[in-house]
């Protein structure tokens, strides 16, 4: 499902979008690190991730071209097979790897699969952004360690289906350019925490037949709907906006609008929602802060009273200040 | 959060409109600030696009760099960011009050006073939002270690003269900014949001445009909020957002749309010009140039001006809270940071290091500590609105003296001990002599607690800053009837334990500075392409 035309065609577009000046450059320093048949790359990762093995020199790159996803996946499933007996550098430039996501399968294109003399796998993700005085920006490189965790998730289901099941490293290998300059630079990134965050999430993702049984007969996302008949269908899949999902959801400014509309107290964060007990909406919490409604026995009820009066007081007393 | 702030989060969202979160302006704010709006190009590390500056509202400069790829056109542009920005700081360096600080005598060792210049005012930038002070700090750490020709004849691509000095002078300002209640560079999207609660997400709150709107919606709009949705989505014909982001990244639809193409043509226009035979020609193709510079010029003043214009009014809205009393206070440690940094300048000392030193990095999270912790007790002292969030939160509490019963202290010489019964309704979190405090006069005055009379009744022991005599002095105890409050928190910050000094850091912390420290840091390595 195209979710940027669906948010479009229901009245709230998505604001994603990339600057081609961003695009280009981040083309041209993925170009430049793998450039030279991987030389540099995989020289960073024999540094950062295996200096013990033999340093790599002229180490194929399979190609991997194929026709449809499919066919890519399994070419790459092939690829790494054979490299893993090689007992030596291989890289694999835009592997593809499918991954079983609520039960439909989704393709995934890593930057790069290196393969280790060992026999072990490591995933490589380039990004654009600088790594200035050895330290990258946390929030990208959160972002980047979430995305190679499900990198390595796929890989992992990929090497179960092999016998012995090589291993797929925990460490990352980040490369982002140094400082100021379009040197490739990188660190080792160890995501066994997001992997298996993104692992339990997966679990526990409702399977994609369920939630389609769930929906009404006739229900359809088809962009070319009226907008009306589009809000009822997506209203027919349960969400819950906050606004974390602005950053990672094509629909978020829908939920947003909808959310908005319902008074729920999560459109101002999800720490809101916590910390007001079993209060969801703006009318609700305000009726109890103001003794409208709520049982004051409720500890939620008795502090948000205890803050609105604190607050009124506070206000109210501008002339006579606290000391 | 507090609850009291999503409680006024919630009153905003009822109303349409911010409601206040502060009573009083929390922060220090100059008569002359320097508002700078950079924009920056996207996927590029620190290569400015263009910027507005000035200390005029009405009479800002654009500075814009038409090829941002291009190094010779980047220094050309921070060499004019240098002369406006060298002068607006260094005409806070020369007029300097005479005051004392306390220094280690190096020969005896011992702590003396010694008389020093303190400048009597110092430099503020005003940027629009918290990815601007972040852009401030890379521009300050891309310009720092670069050479100019008369440091070394040698290097290839020599920096205009002052750029150096202007990257020492923004790396400090970057700096400083992390520092708690520290005003030497401000977001204006912090200020706002401190003084301010929207009906939005503190995320929502980032973009200067919408958090304005909530706060001081344009008149024909029906609400702050649907003014600051408009503020965030809405976009003309051409598919351009109508209030830009304050940057400095832009949106990828200008860059896509408006910006991609004229800087095509001015690289045409330039590769042209460069291949022009003779005199005529050259000029025809000189004029195309100059038209393609000055389409990119309109193009950036376009996408910064909005923002500016937000950042005065902004500064406006805040002026008319009255300042917080401890503001002078706290803009005073600013005036002795910026004394200490004009002073390291004139000494010669070379450019900030690329990493602090075991020392300096202990020296500055401490400082960042104290500072928070101060920070925390002075906005709760100076505004009854964040002295309300910690009464509701048990550390602080209000009411009536009931009554006063005066004891007193065994020993020689009996010092008075009155005991103050103070009725009220806050649930602050007393344990057996747990220390309380209030403000008397400016300077606190502590407290124990010796009881819980009744569910409303806490009884305190007053212990200090009655005078020297058997009777307290007059105004020092409270009376039955007064109001009062104290705090479970101290008024003022001890420093914690003292470091060793550099030379005496132990091997466990990285030891003495020792040579490599005395090896002025290298510049950055130049290459074909890079960046700044």
């Amino acid at each position: 499902m195209d979710k940027t035309a669906l948010a479009g065609a229901l009245g709230a577009p998505s604001a994603f979008g990339q600057s081609q000046f961003a695009f280009m450059r981040g083309n041209a320093f993925e170009a430049r690190v793998k450039g030279d048949g991987g030389t540099e790359l995989l020289r960073l990762v024999h540094d950062r991730l295996d200096p013990g093995a033999e340093p790599p020199a002229e180490a194929p790159v399979p190609d991997l071209a194929a026709i449809g996803p499919e066919g890519r996946a399994a070419r790459t499933a092939l690829a790494l097979r054979e490299a893993t007996g090689a007992a030596a550098w291989t890289l694999l430039d835009h592997p593809m790897l499918a991954l079983d996501v609520a039960g439909s399968p989704a393709f995934l294109e890593p930057d790069a699969v290196v393969v280790h003399p060992d026999g072990s796998w490591t995933v490589v993700e380039i990004k654009s952004f600088p790594m200035l005085d050895g330290a990258a920006d946390p929030a990208k490189v959160g972002a980047a360690a979430r995305q190679a965790a499900v990198y390595v998730l796929a890989l992992e289901e990929v090497a179960a289906r092999l016998s012995p099941a090589p291993r797929v490293r925990d460490r990352v290998l980040l490369v982002c350019p140094r400082d100021f300059s379009n040197l490739p630079t990188a660190s080792a990134v160890d995501v066994r925490k997001q992997r298996a965050v993104t692992r339990r999430q997966l679990d526990r993702l409702t399977r994609i037949e369920e939630i389609a049984d769930a929906l009404p007969e006739g229900t359809c996302f088809a962009p070319d709907r009226p907008a009306e008949e589009l809000a009822a269908a997506v209203e027919a899949v349960p969400a819950t906006y906050a606004p974390e999902c602005l950053s990672a959801c094509e629909l978020a400014f829908h939920c947003r609008a909808r959310s908005r509309a319902a008074g729920a107290v999560t459109t101002l964060g999800r720490s809101a929602r916590a910390e007001l007990g079993g209060l969801a909406t703006v009318d609700q919490v305000l009726a109890a802060a103001h003794g409208e409604a709520g049982d004051p026995a409720d500890p939620a009820v008795a502090a948000l009273r205890r803050a609105a009066a604190l607050r009124a007081e506070a206000l109210d007393a501008l002339e006579t200040p606290c000391s | 959060m507090s609850l009291i702030a999503t409680l006024a989060q919630l009153e905003a969202v009822r109303a349409g409109r911010a409601r206040p979160a502060a009573t009083v302006r929390h922060r220090h704010l100059s008569d002359r600030p320097l508002v700078f709006v950079p924009l920056t190009t996207a996927g590029e590390a620190g290569a400015p696009l263009g910027a507005l500056v000035g200390t005029d509202r009405d009479a800002p400069r654009l500075l814009v760099v038409p090829q941002p790829r291009d190094r010779d056109l980047r220094f050309a542009f921070l060499a004019e960011l240098a002369d406006i920005v060298l002068p607006y700081v260094e005409s806070y360096t020369e007029a300097v009050e005479a005051a004392e600080r306390t220094e280690t005598d190096p020969e005896t060792g011992k702590r003396v006073k010694v008389e020093v210049d303190l400048c009597a005012d110092a430099a503020q930038v005003i940027v629009p939002s918290r990815a601007g002070v972040d852009f401030v700090r890379l521009l300050g750490r891309s310009m720092r270690f670069r050479r100019t020709a008369e440091q070394d004849p040698e290097t290839p691509h020599p920096a205009p003269p002052r750029v150096p000095l202007l990257g020492r002078w923004l790396t400090h300002y970057g700096e400083r900014a992390r520092v708690p209640g520290s005003s030497l560079l401000l977001a204006m999207t912090d200020l706002l949001g401190r003084h301010w609660a929207t009906g939005q997400s503190t995320l929502e709150d980032q973009h200067l445009g919408a958090l304005l709107a909530w706060i001081d919606p344009p008149e024909d709009a029906p609400s702050g909020a649907e003014a600051a949705l408009r503020a965030e989505l809405a976009r003309d014909a051409d598919g351009q957002l109508l209030c830009p982001p304050a940057g400095p990244a832009t949106d990828p639809a200008f860059d896509n749309r408006l910006l991609a193409p004229a800087i095509e043509r001015y690289d045409r226009a330039r590769t042209a010009l460069a291949a022009a035979e003779d005199g005529p020609a050259a000029d025809q193709r000189l004029g195309a140039l100059t038209a393609a510079e000055r389409e990119i010029r309109a193009l950036v003043a376009s996408r910064t001006r909005p923002t500016w214009d937000a950042v005065w009014r902004g500064l406006d809205l805040l002026r008319e809270l009255p300042a917080g009393a401890h503001v002078e206070e706290r803009w005073t440690r600013d005036r002795w940071s910026f004394t200490g940094h004009r002073d390291r300048i004139l000494a010669g000392e070379p450019p900030q290091p690329r990493r602090d030193d075991a020392v300096t990095a202990a020296n500055k999270l401490a400082t960042r500590e104290r500072e928070q912790a101060r920070l925390d007790a002075q906005e709760a002292l100076d505004d009854p609105l964040v002295m309300a969030g910690r009464r509701l939160a048990g550390e602080a509490f209000a009411g009536e003296v009931m009554d006063v019963v005066m004891t007193y202290s065994e020993g020689k010489r009996p010092a008075p001990r009155p005991l103050v019964t103070v009725r009220t309704e806050d649930r602050p979190r007393l344990g057996e002599r747990v220390k309380v405090y209030r403000s008397l006069g400016g300077r606190p005055q502590s407290a124990e607690f010796v009881e819980q009379a009744a569910e409303d009744l806490v009884v305190l022991r007053i212990v200090d800053k009655m005078g020297r005599g058997k009777e307290p002095e007059a105004g020092s105890v409270p009376e039955k009837g007064d109001r009062v409050c104290f705090t479970l928190f101290e008024h003022e910050q001890r420093g914690g334990a003292k470091l060793p000094d550099p030379e005496r850091t132990p091997w466990t912390h990285g030891g003495p500075p020792g040579e490599r420290a005395a090896v002025p840091e290298a510049p950055d390595p130049l290459t074909e392409e890079d960046v700044l």
